[in-house]
């Protein structure tokens, strides 16, 4: 009996092993092209206690420099950002942020309020796998999952992975336990230069109206930051594609109003930037690269410091040994790809293309 | 609820659970509640079809059981009391009864049948015809439910109603055990036509958690699960890319075509059944055996005692037998052998009824003119191959071969290719394609034609051929084993890690080599449709 009892245990384990190692290295790792699948994890990573968290989709990580932010107004910050990320999953990012530290601000890119429902699978994926288990994963899995989508597929990614098989590649067996860091506390970098020119203006729209369910995450994001002593910051990044509409933007302004919350609309502040969009994006003016970036940066790090008297810490050494490591890989980063671009033509390396 | 979705799989678990969880006595009503739960799912609409179906078969039924009962006990005591004639007499009025009943019964089930799948494929013909005629304005079609696994649920009634009235069993005295029988719902879905005699045996009693029984039954379950993701989901895709571009897959390609879709078709099919045997076995219920290898078959006939078995008895025991032995067919057995001489004229009949026997097989698997040439092409091959005996036997005299591995490989392959041209019309649903296709098999075909690209082109990776080979291979291997005997006894009889291996390496292959989930459209089993 005991003989039966142990060998249905070692099957278990066994079979629970070769299902865990399959799943490890079926999942995908997006260590190289599509990096911004890797970065939600990343958060998980940072010891340190964050004063400011941005929390958004592309218009926050690849247009904002927490490195920038840091040595030069000591502001410890982190992006909780991802590739299209919906509101309700900034909502529940935000959620499970303050259950994790209290941060002083947390800003919100509003752009994807034009998104009433759950939109691509692919994207989902971008920005829930990454997630440690918790209730707000729960939930943000259960508001974001499209109609082709099953709950069980988030539990098991093997069930959604599994097609990878034919795919794999040394990357999957080199990552399958760990990860290399991606971002610079949830920055995207590019230092290339695709200048702006001929951006569309946008095509009108039948209904301007935000959707209810974009306004009761929005609510519910407002409260949470209210109930949590936390200041919510409304942003809207200066980039000029996808295009914003003014009726979009009076929206959001009477929201702010109404609920006392703050709104800085970047593409109105343009010139005091200094943004050009001859040098300042990477793609023609939907991303900021680098030099966009650090003169966005420099105004949020102002203003953070200014109208929201968060501190300077660079006095604090546990704090200055994680940056000094995040700045040693920034640097790096700004090299390769400097370098790639006199070699190349292009930021990715000949293995990446 | 496709067997393959995540919906079926967490309702199984839970029925299984609760299954072994209640008491003992309530095994049977619980299942009944499971099943019409099952059903409600699918659409509660039909639960009305199925209930109808079942409370008019089970009073028609009973009303014959009980009559026969009454009479045969009251004619034991009183017919001594009759002379021969009167006794004849009032054995035909009692059965003249009971005919009435059964055929009301039986044409109202097969009505509710007809309705639902045949009225728009009927007025689809009638409008062909007036158009023929020059009127343009034909009948407008109606929007009528298709109630899941109607055919099945009804063949399988008309089956225990039709034995009821041939007195080969007493009725059911249970409303709701028969409601069971007919609404069991790991066969409600795709067959097999069950027999009440054989599945009423297992499916009432009680049933205690056996491990063998159950360790089977999962067993089974995937094996059904490897065959439907990993091989015919797979090559569902290159079969539907060579479905939808006959410009560009035609000649060697539609032989392709074809043999993929045997092999789809045999996977699917054959899978599900697997699902359904090992979902009732891990209950301790015993659901009659579907297939035995049919594609070792050395010819059509030896096909079809192999093929959806089932389905093929059902059709000989209650359509070719009666048909065969009525009145009107010993008539025209007389008469077509006076005319025509004994030798022609005994095989008038027996090619008549064959030929009902199959257009009614034709018709059953669709209400579609390709199904129906379908059904008439498999009458016309086994005529031909009848007719063919005579010669056969003179071969053999002159070339002695039977019996040899060559021989019996040849014939194996004459029948894969015999099938698997005639499951074109099932495969291009459009029977002057169909026709087309397999014309250009012998008129377009060339070496020149072949290359790896168009097969790339069909939607799958040489990893995927590759997947779908292996898999076939399996399925050929496990095939070869079952000759000999019960491949999961020979693997209950390995060592416990051997049996761990097989097990486990399937479960893993099904998981990571199966064609589900996102990227893949989730495919209906064919055979859902009837």
């Amino acid at each position: 009996m005991m003989k039966k009892f142990i060998a249905i245990i070692l099957s278990l384990v066994i079979a629970l092993t070769g299902i865990f190692l399959a799943s490890k290295l079926l999942e995908p790792k997006y260590m190289s092209g599509i990096l911004e699948g890797a970065m939600i994890q990343e958060y998980y990573d940072d010891p340190t206690d964050h004063n400011v968290v941005f929390i958004g989709d592309c218009e926050l990580y690849e247009n904002i420099s927490p490195v920038y932010l840091w040595e030069n107004y000591g502001i410890n910050s982190y992006i909780r950002g991802s590739a299209q990320q919906l509101i309700w999953q900034s909502y529940y990012l935000a959620e499970e942020t303050v259950k994790m530290e209290h941060p002083d601000v947390i800003v919100f890119n509003v752009l994807s309020m034009k998104y009433n429902e759950p939109q691509n699978e692919a994207y989902n994926r971008m920005t829930l796998d990454g997630m440690k288990w918790s209730s707000s994963k729960v939930n943000s899995i259960k508001a974001s999952m499209t109609d082709e989508e099953n709950f069980i597929d988030y539990v098991f990614p093997i069930l959604r992975y599994h097609s990878r098989w034919s795919d794999l590649s040394a990357e999957d067996f080199k990552y399958m336990f760990h990860r290399d860091k991606v971002s610079f506390n949830g920055y995207y970098m590019r230092v290339d230069v695709k200048a702006a020119e001929n951006v569309p203006e946008g095509r009108p729209l039948a209904d301007y109206q935000f959707g209810d369910n974009s306004y009761y995450y929005l609510d519910k994001l407002t409260k949470l930051c209210k109930e949590n002593d936390v200041k919510l910051v409304l942003v809207k990044a200066p980039t000029l594609y996808p295009y914003w509409y003014d009726e979009w933007d009076q929206q959001i302004k009477d929201y702010a109003s109404a609920n006392g919350l703050d709104y800085i609309n970047f593409l109105e502040l343009q010139d005091e930037l200094g943004l050009d969009w001859s040098q300042d994006t990477y793609d023609g003016g939907l991303h900021l690269n680098l030099a966009g970036a650090e003169k966005l940066s420099d105004y949020v790090g102002n203003m953070l410091t200014t109208e929201y008297g968060i501190p300077d810490r660079r006095d604090e050494s546990a704090l200055n040994e994680y940056w000094d490591k995040v700045i040693e890989r920034y640097n790096a980063e700004i090299e390769r790809q400097t370098t790639n671009i006199k070699l190349y033509g292009t930021v990715h390396g000949p293995e990446e293309q | 609820m496709l067997f393959t979705s995540y919906g079926f799989i967490g309702f199984l678990l839970a029925v299984f659970v609760l299954y072994y969880l209640i008491p003992k006595k309530m095994q049977w009503p619980f299942l009944l509640i499971a099943s019409y739960i099952f059903y409600f799912i699918a659409d509660p609409r039909y639960l009305i079809f199925i209930a109808i179906t079942t409370v008019t078969t089970f009073y028609g039924a009973k009303v014959i059981s009980d009559k026969k009962v009454a009479f045969d006990g009251w004619f034991k005591e009183h017919k001594k009391e009759y002379e021969k004639e009167e006794r004849k007499a009032l054995k035909a009025k009692e059965h003249s009864a009971e005919k009435k009943i059964f055929l009301a019964c039986l044409l109202f089930n097969l009505g509710i049948l007809a309705v639902t799948k045949y009225t728009n494929f009927t007025i689809a013909n009638i409008n062909s015809l007036l158009s023929a005629f020059g009127r343009a304005d034909g009948i407008s079609f109606v929007d009528l439910i298709i109630p899941m696994g109607i055919s099945f649920y009804t063949f399988q009634s008309m089956g225990y109603l039709i034995d009821v009235y041939n007195g080969k069993h007493e009725a059911q005295d249970n409303l709701f055990k028969f409601a069971l029988f007919v609404s069991f719902f790991p066969q409600l879905v795709q067959g097999p036509i069950s027999r009440y005699h054989d599945l009423s045996q297992t499916l009432y009693e009680e049933h205690s958690f056996n491990w063998k029984t159950v360790s089977f039954g999962l067993e089974r379950i995937l094996w059904g699960f490897f065959k439907k993701l990993v091989i015919a989901d797979r090559i569902l895709v290159a079969v539907q890319a060579i479905i939808a571009d006959t410009d560009t897959y035609n000649g060697f390609y539609a032989f392709a075509g074809a043999m993929f879709y045997a092999l789809e078709l045999y996977a699917d099919f054959t899978g599900g059944i697997d699902i359904t045997i090992g979902v009732a076995e891990t209950m301790g219920i015993k659901v009659t055996e579907n297939f035995i290898r049919p594609y070792f078959s050395k010819n059509i006939k030896e096909y079809w005692n192999r093929w959806h078995i089932t389905m093929g008895t059902w059709f000989t025991d209650y359509i070719f037998y009666p048909i065969s032995a009525s009145q009107f067919m010993m008539k025209l057995s007389k008469k077509s052998r006076a005319r025509l001489g004994n030798n022609l004229g005994k095989r008038v009949p027996v090619y008549l009824s064959s030929f009902i026997v199959w257009f009614t097989t034709g018709i059953w698997h669709g209400a579609s003119w390709n199904f129906i040439v379908w059904g008439l092409g498999n009458f016309v091959v086994i005529m031909i191959s009848q007719e063919l005996e005579p010669f056969y036997r003179w071969f053999h005299s002159k070339v002695h071969v039977r019996g040899t591995f060559g021989w019996r490989l040849f014939q194996v392959i004459r029948t894969v290719l015999i099938m698997s041209s005639l499951r074109m019309f099932d495969c291009y649903r459009d029977v002057p394609l169909t026709f087309k296709m397999f014309g250009s098999i012998f008129s377009q075909s060339s070496l020149s034609q072949i290359n790896a690209e168009a097969f790339i082109g069909m939607g799958l990776t040489g990893f995927d051929y590759l997947v779908v080979f292996v898999g076939m291979l399996i399925l050929v291997t496990v095939s070869l084993i079952g000759r000999s005997g019960s491949v999961r006894e020979k693997i209950y009889g390995l060592a416990a890690p051997v049996r761990f291996i097989i097990w486990y390496g399937l479960f893993m292959a099904t998981l990571v080599f199966g064609a589900y989930g996102i990227g893949y459209s989730a495919s209906q089993f064919i055979y859902n449709q009837f």
